[in-house]
């Protein structure tokens, strides 16, 4: 990591620079101390006043000097108006059809109706995936080399590859139903299959870090094989992999503004009409917004279970 | 439930009803078969019938041709160093392990033919292991009644009433809305023995189950094990407690390398050994201040 460093680097901290410490929030001041306590480093640690006056001028210092350069920026005040006029930011975000744009923030709806829609079936296919690969019968052996295909295959193609073989392929096929979709459906079909073979290895993940023993107690009460993994297996694989999991869908909630490819008029999309309506990039800074205000909470939810697992396994651990 | 699988099912309860239990026998209120239980009396004779057993795990010959018989309600330690074949020889009884070769038979019915349902089989055997294995995501209640649940269809009231009684039998009552990682070691591995407990086996197979424990735990358990015997539980206990051995069991067999190299009443074997290489162990055992 450090290459510079001349002697072998016994203290993990080593190949921070002097600053760093301050800079987030004073945890790493006392790295005895999150132990002990059992919280880790969180953002905003303890640590006395004197830290938190240290952290408060740090990040003063650091917001005004990214803020400085942006405002004396030779082009700032250009950009400022291409892209954070605010009387553009909230036209493209209330829209006009008359004018010929559509409302960026009635367009987010689209973008959550299609992650809700796609996290609900990716659950459910990639669990089926995982689990066909994860068994050992013999009669299923041709759907495991299937479930392997699935896998390379989706996870190796890019998505926006996927996206435009879907949304104009197979309403080119002219099939009854299946090739009368909306762009909206295709969008939500592709992500599906693209990211229920990353997701399948996370259950996959999830279920090895289940400890055979656990499967032979099990088994040995009498339960099957079917109702020790729902009952038992499952609950504690799919607790072990909820971080990542999480991960994985809040870069899905993302990824559906590539869905704007096939002409859904989703946030990335209504932006970029309005763009070109009113030559003024402002709506893209909307559309920005609009996409944190969807991913920073989930985000935030995802640190939290992290840290009441390490927590809990803290916890576990010390009796 | 009953035939289609092939075992008669000599002693599992129907989980209609739950069997009343009689005064004065097994272990009272908890439903534990004892010596005058219907289901019990209903068995005697032969309980376990192990002939030419073998198990490799690939080229590791663990298992080299066991022959064993336990009578009905009869308690058997059987000691050996690690990897002589205890553990296996249990978990091959449970059928959690594929045999290579023999048969094993419970009451006359062979439950390593083909066509045995494994889960029916497993219900009348209860094994607890070395690690306790708890189910870590759920309570104490919730470890004890799952498999009454799911195995047997109980209702959920009743398999936690039969399991609170289990529970307050061993004073494990206080504990049931605890998750497993907030119990003691010997608590942990009490309420796995409730837990298998709770599915009625007729016999009980127990896997060095003090061997994790801190010394000042091992008691607790071994206390629970003693009242498992006097309620008539036939009983096979792999374990490195010599005294309790000598206690408890009415046989020991003690093994080596995959075989049953001497099988006597405690009496016997530890104090005047036959075979040589009990004598060598025994001799290790003494010296290391087990005996």
């Amino acid at each position: 990591m450090d290459g510079s460093q001349p002697d072998p680097p016994v203290d993990p901290f080593a190949g921070f620079p002097a600053a760093s410490p301050a800079a987030i929030g004073g945890a790493w001041q006392t790295p005895g101390s999150f132990g002990a306590a059992g919280r880790g480093p969180r953002l905003l640690s303890g640590g006395g006043r004197r830290a938190t006056v240290i952290s408060t001028t740090s990040t003063l210092v650091v917001l005004g000097a990214l803020v400085a350069v942006f405002l004396l920026a030779p082009g700032s005040s250009q950009v400022r108006h291409t892209f954070f006029n605010p009387t553009d930011m909230w036209q493209s975000f209330v829209g006009d059809p008359k004018k010929g744009y559509y409302s960026v923030g009635e367009a987010i709806w689209l973008n959550i109706r299609m992650f809700l829609a796609a996290e609900v079936l990716i659950l459910a296919l990639a669990l089926l995936i995982a689990l066909i690969r994860q068994s050992r019968s013999p009669v299923l052996f041709p759907f495991r080399v299937l479930s392997l295909i699935y896998v390379d295959f989706f996870r190796g193609v890019p998505l926006l590859l996927v996206l435009l073989a879907i949304g104009f392929g197979v309403p080119a096929l002219r099939l009854p139903f299946v090739s009368t979709q909306s762009a909206a459906i295709y969008g939500v079909a592709t992500l599906v299959l693209s990211y229920s073979a990353y997701v399948s290895e996370v259950y996959r993940a999830g279920l090895n870090s289940v400890h055979q023993s656990q499967v032979a107690a099990a088994r040995s009460l009498g339960l099957s094989q079917a109702t020790a993994l729902r009952h038992v297996i499952l609950p504690q694989a799919v607790r072990n992999i909820i971080p990542p999991l999480l991960n994985d869908f809040i870069s899905l909630q993302k990824d559906t503004a590539l869905v704007s490819v096939l002409g859904a008029i989703e946030a990335n999309e209504a932006a970029q009409i309005y763009s070109s309506t009113v030559f003024n990039y402002s709506s893209y800074a909307v559309a920005a917004i609009l996409f944190l205000i969807l991913t920073i909470p989930l985000a935030r939810f995802t640190d939290r279970l992290i840290d009441r697992d390490r927590r809990r396994r803290l916890a576990g651990a010390a009796t | 439930m009953t035939g289609a699988g092939g075992m008669p099912d000599p002693g599992v309860p129907d989980p209609g009803k739950p069997d009343p239990g009689m005064p004065g026998t097994g272990i009272p209120g908890t439903g534990i078969p004892g010596p005058g239980m219907p289901e019990a009396a209903a068995m005697s004779g032969t309980a376990i019938r192990i002939e030419g057993l073998r198990k490799a795990f690939g080229a590791n010959q663990v298992l080299k041709g066991i022959d064993l018989t336990v009578s009905t309600h009869e308690v058997i330690c059987l000691i050996g160093a690690s990897g002589s074949g205890k553990s296996t020889l249990l978990r091959c009884l449970n059928l959690l392990e594929p045999i290579s070769a023999g048969r094993i038979s419970l009451w006359g019915q062979e439950i390593t033919a083909a066509g045995i349902d494994q889960n029916l089989v497993r219900r009348s055997i209860g094994i607890v292991f070395q690690s306790y294995n708890l189910f870590p995501h759920m309570n104490v209640l919730r470890n004890v009644t799952l498999a009454p649940r799911k195995a047997l269809g109980t209702p959920r009231l009743q398999a936690e009433e039969e399991a609170r009684a289990l529970l307050s039998r061993f004073g494990l009552l206080d504990k049931e809305a605890e998750f497993p990682d907030r119990l003691s070691g010997g608590q942990q591995q009490r309420v796995a023995i409730v837990r298998a407990l709770a599915m009625r086996p007729q016999i009980m197979l127990l896997d060095e189950v003090t061997s994790a424990l801190d010394p000042e735990l091992v008691a607790e358990v071994l206390d629970v094990i003693r009242e498992l015997a006097a309620a008539g539980m036939t009983m096979l206990i792999a374990t490195h407690e010599m005294g309790f051995a000598r206690d408890i069991a009415r046989r020991v067999c003690f093994l080596e390398e995959g075989r049953i190299i001497e099988d006597a009443p405690p009496a016997e074997l530890f104090t005047a050994p036959k075979d040589e290489r009990t004598q060598r162990f025994l001799r290790r055992i003494i010296a290391a201040g087990r005996l």
